[in-house]
């Protein structure tokens, strides 16, 4: 997987919360939670999504990494099983 | 509105326009669900309703079978205005009189009726491509591009705009944009704002709370869990505050004749912010029982159906107090207003880290500023103040919550 499809996998995953985003005017190395809506609930929500379509799971810990769009992209495409969903029961 | 004819004590004969909330005057029923003689039980669902603050689903606030449906879809009414005739026995189905319902409405999302309704576009003329053939936003957008779509369905000998005969007055579409809608939503805010501040006395108290333990307990409870499975610190505050009223009941409940009205169960309301402007409560039934995983589970639904449509009636009747959390966004309090026929409200600010004094020695935790807003009529301040800190004290066992 490249990291455009990362990419625009992570920015449908935060359009699934956050539907008025707009990706063109975006800034993708400043923190999403200043420039979106977005409450703690919503965050989860973003970051499950993520899991969901691209089989990372960002633990609490990471969160500060994952501040920006492009930080989200560094992490999924240096921790991830390159889009394979988990299979249960390794998780 | 309960009849005593009928052989269930439920029973009702009427279903009206439900009240969702002391900001509501109106009401517009979007879909019937039911049709004539149909049995229905106290919380089905029989229909949608449309206000200002979007689609909700109506349950039946008692049991019958439906007579006769009185309104139309598309018709606004007051709150209490009759939408359909219940007999409390039930009766053989009228076998050859059609539902005054008519055209059948359209299955319809939310959003793709509401991107219909600004539009001026008739469902009727739409072909549903969504699960049972339900219109989805998407069949919206393609009736829009061009102005006649070649694909619509071939209707028959009507066209498509021209309503069939029914014996319901017919109803006028209202067409709203998105700036009326926003205007809407800021007028029933403003009516339940404008009611509470100008009949209730309130008064205000805030304490800090030391969540050291509570974040420290949280981030190993998580750090352990699957990402759906997380549990954000607003779950934990809002069981503490619903553990904490079992102990302080007199600000669990309602005002009203004059008088405080206790409620057993605990209904706690979550504030939520809409997108594009706008509040809205929904309940949590029961929030004191729910277990950790399953508040969080039912906050997480109730916020994503706040926002996208789909709460039921009784979510927006049901709170016994509401909590709001304004921490996600750096504030240090929030003194709320409480909301009407309701006698408190809990406000958290951002959980930060700040200098905390304790047997004499400085150190670094991470605190909240917790504040209540309570109706004078109902408590004291004293009252007010010993719930603070025993959901303070709750706070300092965040395993037991």
């Amino acid at each position: 997987m490249t990291n455009d499809e990362i990419r625009a996998a992570v920015v449908t995953a935060l359009r699934g919360v956050a539907p008025e985003v707009d990706p063109a005017t975006l800034r993708t190395d400043l923190p999403l939670r200043g420039q979106v809506d977005l409450d703690s609930i919503d965050y989860l929500n973003f970051l499950m999504a993520i899991h969901a379509a691209l089989g990372v799971d960002i633990p609490e810990a990471a969160y500060a990494q994952v501040a920006t769009l492009d930080d989200c992209v560094a992490y999924v495409a240096s921790h991830g099983p390159q889009a394979q969903p988990v299979p249960p029961g390794e998780r | 509105m309960s009849s005593p004819n009928g052989p269930s004590r439920d029973a009702v004969t009427e279903l009206r326009m439900p009240s969702l909330g002391a900001d509501m005057e109106r009401g517009t029923l979007v879909l019937w669900k039911v049709k004539p003689g149909d049995t229905i039980k106290r919380g089905d669902i029989v229909a949608e309703v449309e206000t200002e603050k979007g689609v909700f689903e109506m349950e039946a606030d008692g049991a019958g079978v439906v007579a006769e449906l009185l309104v139309a879809p598309g018709t606004r009414t007051l709150v209490g205005a009759p939408l359909a005739r219940l007999s409390a026995e039930s009766m053989p189905r009228p076998a050859a009189a059609p539902p005054p319902q008519a055209p059948a409405a359209p299955r319809a999302s939310p959003a793709a009726r509401r991107l219909a309704a600004e539009r001026g576009i008739d469902l009727a003329s739409i072909v549903g491509t969504g699960p049972d053939h339900a219109i989805v936003i998407a069949d919206v957008d393609r009736a829009i591009a061009p102005l006649r779509p070649p694909t619509a369905a071939p209707v028959p000998s009507a066209p498509p705009a021209a309503p069939a005969p029914s014996p319901l007055p017919a109803a006028p579409t209202p067409t709203t944009t998105r700036a009326d809608a926003v205007r809407a939503m800021r007028q029933a805010v403003a009516a339940a704002v404008a009611r509470s501040k100008r009949e209730i006395p309130h008064y205000y108290l805030s304490v800090d709370v030391d969540l050291e333990k509570t974040i420290v307990w949280l981030a190993e409870a998580n750090a352990k869990r699957p990402i759906a499975e997380r549990i954000v610190p607003a779950a934990l505050l809002v069981k503490s505050v619903a553990v904490a009223l079992r102990s302080h009941p007199d600000l669990n409940g309602v005002w009203a004749d004059g008088a405080l009205q206790l409620r057993d169960a605990i209904h706690v309301g979550i504030a939520v912010s809409m997108r594009g402007g706008g509040l809205i409560t929904p309940a949590i039934h029961n929030t004191d029982t729910l277990p950790l995983d399953a508040l969080m589970r039912a906050l997480s639904d109730v916020v994503r159906r706040a926002r996208s449509g789909g709460l039921r009636t009784s979510e927006m009747t049901d709170a016994t107090i509401t909590v709001s959390n304004l921490g996600d966004e750096g504030v240090t309090s929030l003194f709320g207003i409480i909301y009407p026929p309701q006698v408190a409200l809990v406000g958290f600010g951002s959980i930060a880290e700040r200098p905390w004094a304790e047997h004499g020695a400085l150190s670094v935790r991470p605190v909240v500023t917790v504040t209540l807003a309570a109706d004078h009529r109902a408590t004291d301040g004293h009252y007010g103040s010993r719930f603070l800190r025993q959901i303070g004290r709750l706070l300092q066992t965040p395993e037991m919550l």
